[in-house]
């Protein structure tokens, strides 16, 4: 018999880390079908048939967020054997909210009490048994971060999944929401059978007024009618509407458990210790500086000290180990393409995007010390008012900050936010912002151009990048994203040192997820750019690449440019080379041109460009879209080839039309 | 008086909470019902969101969304 455990919990339970704690490293990650909401599975540590599945950490069971109705689906349809419940000691009241709710599924259940050491430590305390007693069903006190009963609570779980113990206690109440729910609960069980929901749920659920429960147990007319009738009587006894009522209703009966078992007598320590850290870290004057401050550390050491170094070291590997493998073709004398194959497509293309590596692990290191820390709430808090009139939220800030420094990560990073609407258009939004790849092209135009006002162009081109975002997400909140925001009601959960095993297994799944992009798209797209690059028509390898069969594309787009003021087959040539990483624009444009030192380059720049040609050219490149690697990401976290594919296409054509608009519009005032 | 109108360090009892859909469905499933006890602890340095106290945990909602939470009495911590 082999058991289906599902963990359900509160965001800042402690969820990952008990997850963590029970499955150790054979964990399987992937989507809910149809979402892009992360699914873990993994097998519990010592139990070989029973496997956790880690679902999204969520307050209630309504049916607005997909979140919650991802979870519902989950459990009223795979049926699994067992619902994990954590539930936060330290904040029980709100946590045991979902527990109810969690508990009319009619499938059995364990309570692991989490953080209860933080309770004990504090002076206060928590009758277990007691609490067990009145829910009716097990209750395991936990401490996931130290390991404390969790061995316990793995065969407290085993052994209520073997007797397929289901919550007995299913009346919260008294009074008129009784009566509502049992007065429907009559009118549907056939129904409620049919579609395979548990009664009670499905009756509550009706109460509720949850649109989803009707449509799927095909309420009919004549039925709805009558639910109508029998909650407006309630909603008329009890003088509030049916929302209300039920959450009250829960509540109450919460209050009511804790006054019985929940002995306080002050805060917890880490709530104490979170309202004099937040006196600092939110403070109105200094908050901001203070974050401001923070990123810019996390910056310098990740682009910056420690990134580069390590980087810098990696290529220096990289480049060893290309000499070696091409040392050893020459010695038994492979053919020319095969050689150049593997130096100049395998090794250069995918060489170049793992040389990232350092940096992506370091940067999500800093990331979840920020996000296991609470403070990645406190930076939604502050930054909150910025991003909402472009229909984002303060969460989205971070990954679009990441966004300066590259792509890829910052597209990872959108992981972090709650909705799928806001992950979304922060993944389209976030390449607006001008990557450090970017860099080496502003400065080659900027010689070339522009000597005396290099700085000028080029803090001109990041403000156009951010102007463009919010140009853009103003744009997509009316169309695409159109359709309620998710409401900004976030916890500030409080401030907790971060585990260390947590913190290393995000950094190792994100550098493995990394890895395995950069040996299987990236590797594809670098060899078709390879391929293209190397061979002309006749499939004959071209010694010179202006001949190539890319060289033959570019000059094919090349006129399509020509209302942004260039028209030139190295030019396109160099901005289709700028998909595998941007700053293959810079060697190709050299390459192309054959020049050596800077001075050839720029030039030759000038034959192709002129200043306002050569600035839409900037706009251009800052503005399309980004490159093989990011576009991985993309794909990875939008969860369809169809839909990155639409998010590269649409950025590109922004990049287009700005870029033309800065040409046209500076042609009549020059 | 509406819960976005008081002060830091003020506090109140919640009357009723308005709005519609999911925003006010997840008002109330944070713990925001009538009866409750709410303070405000802080405003964000932009003006905007609040800090919210209630039921031993902290909550962050916007203004716009605390002023739909209306409170029938206001007092100081």
């Amino acid at each position: 018999m082999k058991y289906v455990i599902a963990l359900a919990g509160n965001q800042n339970s402690g969820k990952t880390t008990l997850y963590n704690a029970l499955t150790g490293n054979n964990q399987h990650v992937g989507n809910f079908p149809g979402v892009t909401i992360e699914k873990k599975e993994g097998q519990i540590k010592r139990f070989k048939d029973a496997s956790l599945v880690d679902l999204p950490g969520i307050y209630s069971l309504s049916p607005y967020s997909l979140e919650e109705v991802v979870t519902r689906d989950f459990l009223l349809k795979e049926h699994p054997d067992l619902i994990l419940n954590i539930v936060d000691a330290t904040n029980i009241e709100r946590n045991l909210y979902l527990t109810l709710q969690l508990m009319e599924l009619s499938i059995p259940m364990v309570i692991a009490l989490n953080m209860m050491d933080e309770v004990r430590a504090s002076g206060n305390s928590i009758d277990v048994m007691k609490l067990s007693k009145h829910l009716g069903i097990p209750v395991v006190p936990i401490s996931a971060s130290k390991k404390e009963g969790v061995s316990e609570l793995v065969e407290v779980a085993i052994k209520t999944a073997q007797e397929k113990r289901k919550p007995v206690k299913l009346d919260f109440c008294t009074g008129e929401v009784h009566k509502a729910i049992h007065a429907i609960s009559h009118l549907i069980e056939d129904q409620a059978k049919e579609a395979e929901y548990p009664l009670r749920f499905a009756a509550t659920k009706l109460v509720e007024g949850d649109e989803l429960t009707f449509k799927e147990l095909k309420i009919t007319e004549s039925q709805t009618h009558i639910i109508e009738h029998v909650v407006e009587d309630m909603e008329k006894a009890l003088n509030t509407d049916r929302e209300a009522a039920l959450a009250d209703m829960r509540y109450s009966y919460i209050e009511q458990i804790c006054r019985d078992t929940v002995i306080k007598k002050q805060e917890t320590r880490e709530q104490i210790r979170s309202e004099k850290i937040d006196k600092v870290l939110t403070h109105k004057y200094l908050g901001i500086p203070i974050f401001i401050g923070i990123m810019f550390v996390i910056f310098w050491i990740t682009f910056g000290a420690a990134g580069a170094f390590l980087q810098g070291y990696l290529e220096e590997i990289i480049a060893l180990a290309t000499d070696y493998v091409a040392n050893l073709m020459e010695s038994y004398q492979v053919s020319p393409w095969l050689h150049s194959l593997v130096i100049d497509g395998i090794f250069a293309g995918v060489g170049s995007v793992l040389s990232f590596l350092p940096i992506i692990v370091i940067l999500f290191f800093f990331l979840s010390m920020l996000e296991d820390s609470g403070y990645m709430a406190r930076i939604a808090f502050l930054m909150d008012k910025l991003l909402r009139k472009i229909g984002l939220s303060g969460r989205s800030f971070v990954p679009m900050l990441i966004g300066f420094g590259c792509s890829v990560p910052a597209i990872m990073a959108t992981r972090t936010l709650a909705s799928e609407r806001d992950r979304k258009m922060t993944i389209v939004l976030t390449p607006f912002m001008s990557c450090s790849a970017k860099l080496p092209i502003y400065g080659m135009m900027t010689m070339a151009f522009f000597p005396e006002n290099a700085a000028f162009i080029m803090i001109a081109l990041y403000i156009m990048g951010i102007v463009v975002a919010i140009l853009s997400g103003l744009l997509l909140k009316g169309t695409i994203f159109k359709g309620e925001p998710v409401p900004f009601v976030m916890e500030l959960p409080a401030y907790r040192i971060p585990s260390r095993k947590s913190v290393l297994l995000h950094m190792w799944e994100k550098a493995k997820d990394f890895l395995q992009r950069a040996f299987t798209i990236i590797f594809l797209g670098t060899i078709i750019i390879w391929f293209l690059q190397s061979f002309d028509w006749s499939l004959n390898m071209v010694e010179d690449s202006s001949y190539s069969i890319l060289a033959t594309i570019g000059s094919l787009i090349a006129p399509i440019f020509i209302p942004l003021g260039f028209n030139d087959w190295k030019a396109s040539t160099a901005l289709i080379s700028g998909l595998t990483a941007k700053e293959a624009v810079v060697s190709t444009l050299s390459v192309l041109t054959g020049t050596v030192t800077d001075l050839e380059l720029s030039t030759a720049l000038s034959t192709i460009f002129t200043p306002l040609s050569s600035f839409a050219f900037l706009t251009f490149t800052l503005l399309y879209m980004p490159c093989v690697a990011a576009f991985a990401a993309t794909k990875r976290e939008l969860g369809s080839v169809k839909n990155a594919v639409l998010t590269a296409m649409y950025q590109t054509m922004t990049a287009y039309v700005v870029g033309m608009v800065v040409y046209q519009l500076g042609n009549l005032f020059i | 008086m509406t819960l976005d109108s008081i002060k830091p360090g003020q506090g109140g009892i919640i009357a009723s909470v308005g709005g519609q859909g999911m925003l006010r469905r997840r008002l109330l499933d944070m713990g925001l019902t009538p009866n409750t006890k709410v303070y405000v602890r802080k405003v964000a340095p932009l003006g905007d969101p609040i800090e919210l106290f209630l039921r031993n945990y902290v909550l962050t909602i916007r203004k716009e969304e605390a002023s739909k939470i209306e409170l029938k009495e206001v007092f100081n911590e």
